[in-house]
């Protein structure tokens, strides 16, 4: 079957990629530039290619792309097949995912151009999009899980990809470790569906059906520790501390894993079990507050950083928290939509915060970059336009999305989640556009090139322009019926939304407002910031500027007892108790051994002295013997 | 009779085992080794002769040829030994010994 060949194509094209980087990394240190460049453009470009194939002809002719691969376990009736499905929902992650990794794969090229590591970055990074596509991909969540650990596991990899720094190696640590906490809850519901429904088959078709033979306290508890899971990945609070650290990796990086794709594996998680949670209402709802608080504090702590990555990383908190509000009251394709538009305008963003670091020789402080309009005209445009976007300004791609996610809210009867998501996306416009007015508008002026003949500075603009176009246009495909548009993406997705309805008189005036709000926030920003030296006058004390002191409260809480805890074990345990027998014992085998060596001093004469003794001892042993015996 | 015999064999062999133990020279101590193997060759022949069974002597015939073979062997022995030592005295050969490991 043709179909099932694609997908493996679509699957295998990186991995094989990366294999053939790492096998030219391991054995030459002299390989071209351009040939790590070209294997890794063509593994990337090739899935992006089937990809798009693939949802176009999910989209249009609706046909189901379905390739087994191989029986994995078979242990009684029990038996994991690894199958890859391509359904609407893993058709529309694969629209975004693997084209977004190919531009990203493209940007990269510029941004590494001349590191010693190249090769190991793009093993890494088609290695990633793999696991990617595996995660997507997947039939039965036990591959999920696979894919899911895979993307973990180069996000640290990637993240401490500078490891001679020990900082960005404990950024890394960080990352994997808060991690661990979410797929423990990820692993544990896996473990209880199994045990609740397991005999029925475990791909997502058969889990789904038997669903009702759950009792409902148990369903609830599965369903809040698969968001565990997705908690951790989605860096939700109070899972979120490893996020902001992860800026540590390259830029790229960033983009493409911490803004664009991994991230939204708990999105996808939850949407994937739409089914289980539009059983359990409870959850869904803890599932939308925990998404508000997120985006409502990662919002408001991102007004105060200075750093562009970290302020573009809080700003993807806040918006996935957004898509969580969505996916907890119901509105499952609202928050895949704004998952779609995320993708790009925050890939641009983050390669824009990249083009500005790489023009300014790895300055990434913003009060140390100011007024440099003139100097990256180019980037200021297109972040202007990633700001805008984000701010869901119309007829911008995130205020098709964002606006839906507002009007479920809205419809939803949660006033105050309403509230908050209102709140949230202020807070957004304010800090993107004080980064926006402090970066590009002051008198203060900082000179440097990103000289546009080089080709490394090509291949970096071209996809970012590429994304300015998405940002802007991709709305278009979901536009709600008030624009003359029929949700396409939605009916596409077909999943087990809940409906809301709201006359157009009630989401016109609730447009208006949020776009007056947010225009007239976006004023006081460039009152405030623009010309202007504040940001020098901001102090560093206070809830905001220390994030709210959750990871000094972690670090008092975890990390500190845990320390404590290690270092007794270490010091007290380990090296006094173990250590210190055993080498005792050894050094007492040694003294023994000394000893009886003064015995064996190589003179014969003691040699028959010692035979006559054992002689002699023989003897008697044996005459008590025979005297006992007879 | 065969009593006395054997205690005159236990008397020679109990003076070739301390002189083997006790004394330094290597000529005496080789002196003391054939006591010790003479001990046994008495006790062979005092036993077949008591048995009236000639076996025992056979085996006290061969001994003795070989005991004068070894004779042979371990002159030689003495002579390199001297020379290598310039000294007879059996502390000087104790290479094996644990002394010397490093």
């Amino acid at each position: 079957m043709s179909h099932s060949i694609l997908l493996n194509i679509l699957l295998l094209a990186p991995l094989t990629s990366a294999f053939l980087i790492f096998l030219l990394t391991i054995s030459t240190r002299y390989t071209k530039q351009t040939l790590y460049t070209f294997l890794a453009l063509s593994g990337s470009g090739l899935s992006a290619m089937i990809a798009l194939y693939i949802s176009y002809s999910s989209y249009f002719e609706h046909k189901l792309f379905v390739s087994h691969l191989f029986t994995w376990l078979n242990i009684g009736d029990f038996t994991i097949e690894v199958t890859l499905k391509a359904d609407a929902l893993s058709s529309f992650m694969l629209l975004f995912v693997a084209p977004v990794s190919f531009l990203i794969h493209i940007y990269a090229t510029g941004y590494m151009h001349k590191d010693k590591s190249y090769g190991r970055f793009f093993t890494y990074f088609n290695l990633f999009i793999f696991f990617m596509f595996l995660l997507v991909l997947a039939d039965n969540p036990i591959i999920m899980f696979v894919g899911w650990e895979g993307v973990g596991l180069i996000s640290y990899l990637l993240i401490g990809f500078y490891f001679d720094d020990i900082k960005n190696t404990y950024a890394g640590n960080k990352a994997f470790i808060v991690n661990r906490v979410g797929d423990f809850g990820f692993l544990s519901a896996l473990m209880l569906l199994f045990i609740e429904i397991g005999s029925g088959g475990f791909s997502y078709h058969a889990i789904f059906s038997n669903l009702s033979s759950i009792e409902s306290p148990m369903l609830s508890l599965i369903a809040l520790l698969l968001f565990v899971g997705a908690m951790g990945k989605s860096a939700q609070l109070p899972l979120f501390v490893w996020l902001p650290d992860a800026m540590a990796g390259p830029t790229p990086v960033s983009a493409l894993i911490h803004a664009a794709t991994m991230v939204t594996a708990g999105i996808y998680m939850v949407a994937r079990f739409a089914p289980l949670y539009t059983l359990t209402v409870d959850v869904s709802l803890l599932i939308a507050y925990v998404g508000a608080l997120s985006a409502m504090f990662a919002a408001v702590v991102a007004t105060r950083q200075y750093d562009i990555k970290k302020i573009l990383a809080y700003s993807t908190i806040s918006q996935l928290g957004f898509m969580f509000m969505a996916l907890g009251v119901g509105a499952y394709s609202t928050a895949l939509f704004h998952m779609f538009t995320h993708a790009f305008f925050k890939g641009l963003l983050f390669m824009g915060a990249g083009a500005i670091i790489v023009a300014f020789h790895h300055t990434q402080d913003i009060r140390k970059l100011r007024g440099i309009r003139k100097s990256v005209p180019t980037v200021f445009i297109m972040m202007l336009i990633g700001s805008l976007t984000i701010s869901a300004i119309p007829p911008l791609s995130a205020f098709v999305s964002k606006d839906a996610i507002m009007t479920v809210l809205y419809a939803s009867h949660h006033l105050d989640l309403f509230l908050m998501a209102l709140l949230s996306s202020l807070f957004t416009a304010l800090y993107m556009f004080r980064m926006l007015f402090v970066l590009f508008f002051s008198e203060t002026t900082y000179e440097a090139t990103l000289e546009p003949s080089r080709n490394s500075v090509k291949s970096m603009i071209y996809p970012m322009a590429i994304l300015t176009l998405l940002s802007i246009f991709a709305g278009m495909l979901n536009l709600p019926e008030i624009f003359g548009g029929n949700l396409h993406i939605s009916c596409w997705l077909d999943l087990a939304n809940r409906h809301f309805v709201l006359s157009h008189t009630h989401e016109i005036v609730l447009m208006s407002v949020n776009t007056v709000l947010i225009l007239s926030v976006i004023f006081y920003a460039y009152k405030r910031y623009a010309y202007k030296d504040t940001i020098l006058k901001e102090s560093n004390t206070g809830f905001v500027a220390n994030k709210f002191y959750i990871d000094a409260l972690y670090n008092l809480i975890i990390v500190k007892p845990l320390y404590l805890l290690s270092v007794f074990l270490d010091r007290k345990i380990s090296h006094e108790l173990i250590d210190n027998t055993i080498n005792s014992m050894a050094f007492n085998y040694r003294k023994l051994g000394k000893f009886f060596s003064i015995l064996e001093n190589g003179n014969v004469r003691f040699y028959a002295l010692y035979m006559l003794i054992g002689l002699v001892l023989g003897f008697i042993y044996l005459f008590l013997l025979l005297k006992a015996i007879l | 009779m065969l009593k006395a015999y054997m205690i005159l064999s236990i008397i020679l062999f109990s003076i070739g085992m301390v002189g083997l133990i006790s004394r330094r020279n290597i000529i005496v101590i080789y002196m003391s080794i054939e006591l010790l193997l003479n001990a046994v060759n008495l006790s062979l022949i005092a036993i077949s002769g008591d048995l009236g069974d000639s076996s025992g002597h056979v085996m006290s015939l061969i001994i003795i040829a070989i005991a004068a073979a070894e004779a042979a062997l371990f002159m030689s022995l003495f002579v390199v030994l001297f020379r290598k030592k310039g000294s007879l005295d059996a502390n000087i050969f104790d290479l094996l010994g644990s002394k010397y490991e490093s």
